[in-house]
């Protein structure tokens, strides 16, 4: 069992308010897995200021204050380094690559754990209960239009930062998980032999990276989703997100629970009803169960 | 007031649950006098919570004024039990007696192992609606998901909407009554003839759901072809 929680805001007057009502949901899901915690947030100007391009990760201990430091002189350039809980966000300007970043980032420490990057979104990640990840995170002051979340009770690998959702393994995408995937083995095997590089033993890990394989093929996200319903045996309800959209998809027996909650200004996933009830507006949503294997995606 | 029409109300935001289910239990609560055996009650903000009203034995009125979680209403015997908004995962799961009606939608496995009393469900149900239902009576105004009334035993799923996938899976001597389409119908389940006595079942159900304007006789009986009782060699790998 495992808690997943999604908000997607349309209307942008509730943006400031993206960490204070996505806590509310984290924190509501903490019976469903409390060994450990993740958020994605998408446009947080502490993380994600424009025109920068940001790297979070997950450091082997805690790193001295010259990270910020180690990482200029190894770019050449300012680098911002943000502390949140168990991760750091660092980000620079957008000219000069994330790619560069990433491999500054794993240069200073090789064991360190890449949760997240891209222009737009911070992944924030750690072992330890929902809500006090959450107050380390900073989330309560996250801002942003689009954020996901995931309390865990692991079942299929380690309690560890690399076991933590969500995964993040393309720019600005990432997924989030409640079931499991039996015959994830097979499929990392597959594609490891294509070239794709593991963080850990976790199957949802799998998922993410099959996911960001046929997209970056050139798949939309409905098509990706339709292939990863065909391909992995399991149960799951998945919530994948990008920089403007995200979408929902269920096994074909629906074994495990979601809930979508809509109105005009947000749309709102969870796995169970009691995570949303706090969001404003909620008595007048249009609320529904996703049927099995049908996707159902929302963009901006 | 009078003793009669006495009610509770119990705001759920405040009272913990445990003390509401205590209450309803007839067990003592600190703060809270004990209900008289006729005083109905109201629980007010649910809020989604899970085992809202579980393991009722008395004949009593409680309503809910909201959505609630999992397992609402569960182990009901004698009470009649109205939600006025939607449930979770398995409400009115395991009912001996009594009635629980949901006036919104219910997710999955509503009246699971159920034994007997009335469940409406006036909206839709989901997947496994009426899973190994055991004696109860159902009545889903809307729709119902797949592998509804898989293995159910006993009792009778009224679904005035359409089945999903697999309807009656592995049933054994359930009473189906569909109005609208099945998508499929699971193993050892058959369309049969509607005798009369079906037509007066069906229309006693549908009157004691409230839905007694429709014609019994636009609903198809399913239930078991009985090829599955006795082992048969056809049927071994």
């Amino acid at each position: 069992m495992c808690g997943i929680v999604g908000l997607h805001l349309r209307d942008p007057e509730l943006h400031p308010r993206l960490g204070e009502l996505l806590t509310g949901m984290l924190c509501e899901m903490q019976d469903r897995g409390a060994d450990s915690a993740g958020v994605a947030v998408y446009g947080d100007p502490r993380w994600s200021p424009p025109g920068r391009v940001s790297v979070s990760f997950v450091p082997p201990a805690r790193v001295s204050t010259r990270a910020q430091g180690l990482l200029a002189g190894l770019l050449g350039t300012d680098v911002v380094v943000v502390p949140a809980g168990q991760t750091l966000v660092a980000h620079v300007d957008a000219a000069v690559g994330v790619e560069a970043l990433r491999t500054a980032v794993a240069a200073t420490w090789p064991e360190a754990l890449l949760a997240g990057f891209g222009a737009d979104v911070a992944v924030l990640k750690g072992v330890g209960h929902p809500r006090d990840l959450a107050e380390d995170f900073g989330l309560p002051a996250a801002q942003g239009w689009q954020g996901v979340g995931h309390t865990r009770m692991a079942t299929e690998s380690a309690v560890t930062p690399g076991g933590c959702h969500p995964y993040a393994v393309g720019s600005d995408q990432c997924l989030v998980h409640n079931g499991s995937f039996s015959n994830h083995a097979t499929i990392r095997r597959d594609l490891r032999a294509a070239g794709h590089v593991f963080d850990s033993e976790n199957d949802t890990e799998v998922g993410a990276r099959f996911v960001a394989d046929r997209l970056a093929a050139g798949y939309d996200v409905e098509t990706a989703l339709k292939e990863l319903c065909g391909t992995f045996d399991g149960f799951y309800t998945l919530l994948v997100s990008n920089a403007d959209s995200f979408a929902v998809v269920r096994d074909a027996i629906a074994c495990k629970p979601a809930v979508v909650a809509e109105t005009d200004a947000w749309v709102a996933v969870a796995s169970e009803y009691r995570a949303l009830v706090g969001l404003p507006g909620i008595e007048q949503a249009r609320l529904f169960e996703p049927e099995p294997e049908r996707i159902y995606a929302w963009t901006r | 007031m009078d003793a009669l029409t006495a009610t509770r109300e119990l705001d759920l935001s405040t009272v913990p649950l445990r003390s509401v289910n205590a209450l309803l239990h007839g067990r003592p609560v600190d703060g809270h006098p004990p209900l008289g055996p006729e005083e109905s009650v109201v629980l007010t903000r649910p809020r989604g919570a899970h085992a809202v009203a579980v393991g009722l034995e008395e004949p009593r009125q409680v309503r809910v004024e909201g959505h609630v979680g999992y397992y609402a209403a569960g182990m009901n015997q004698r009470a009649d039990v109205v939600i006025e908004g939607n449930a979770g995962v398995g409400v009115a799961e395991n009912m001996m007696s009594g009635s629980v009606t949901v006036r919104g939608n219910a997710s999955q496995s509503a009246g699971a192992t159920a034994h007997g009393g009335l469940l409406v469900v006036e909206g839709d149900a989901a997947a496994r609606c009426g899973i190994s239902m055991k004696g109860v009576d159902i009545v889903v105004g809307g729709s119902v998901g797949h592998m509804s009334a898989f293995m159910a035993q006993a009792g009778r799923l009224v679904v005035r909407g359409d089945a999903g996938d697999a309807l009656g899976d592995s049933i054994y001597e359930a009473r189906l009554y569909v109005r609208g389409s099945v998508a499929s119908l699971g193993a050892d389940c058959v369309a049969k003839q509607m005798g009369p006595a079906h037509l007066e079942e069906l229309a006693g159900l549908l009157k004691a759901a409230g839905f007694e304007d429709d014609d019994p006789a636009t609903y198809t009986r399913y239930g078991s072809a009985r090829s599955l009782y006795h082992f048969h060699t056809d049927n071994a790998y």
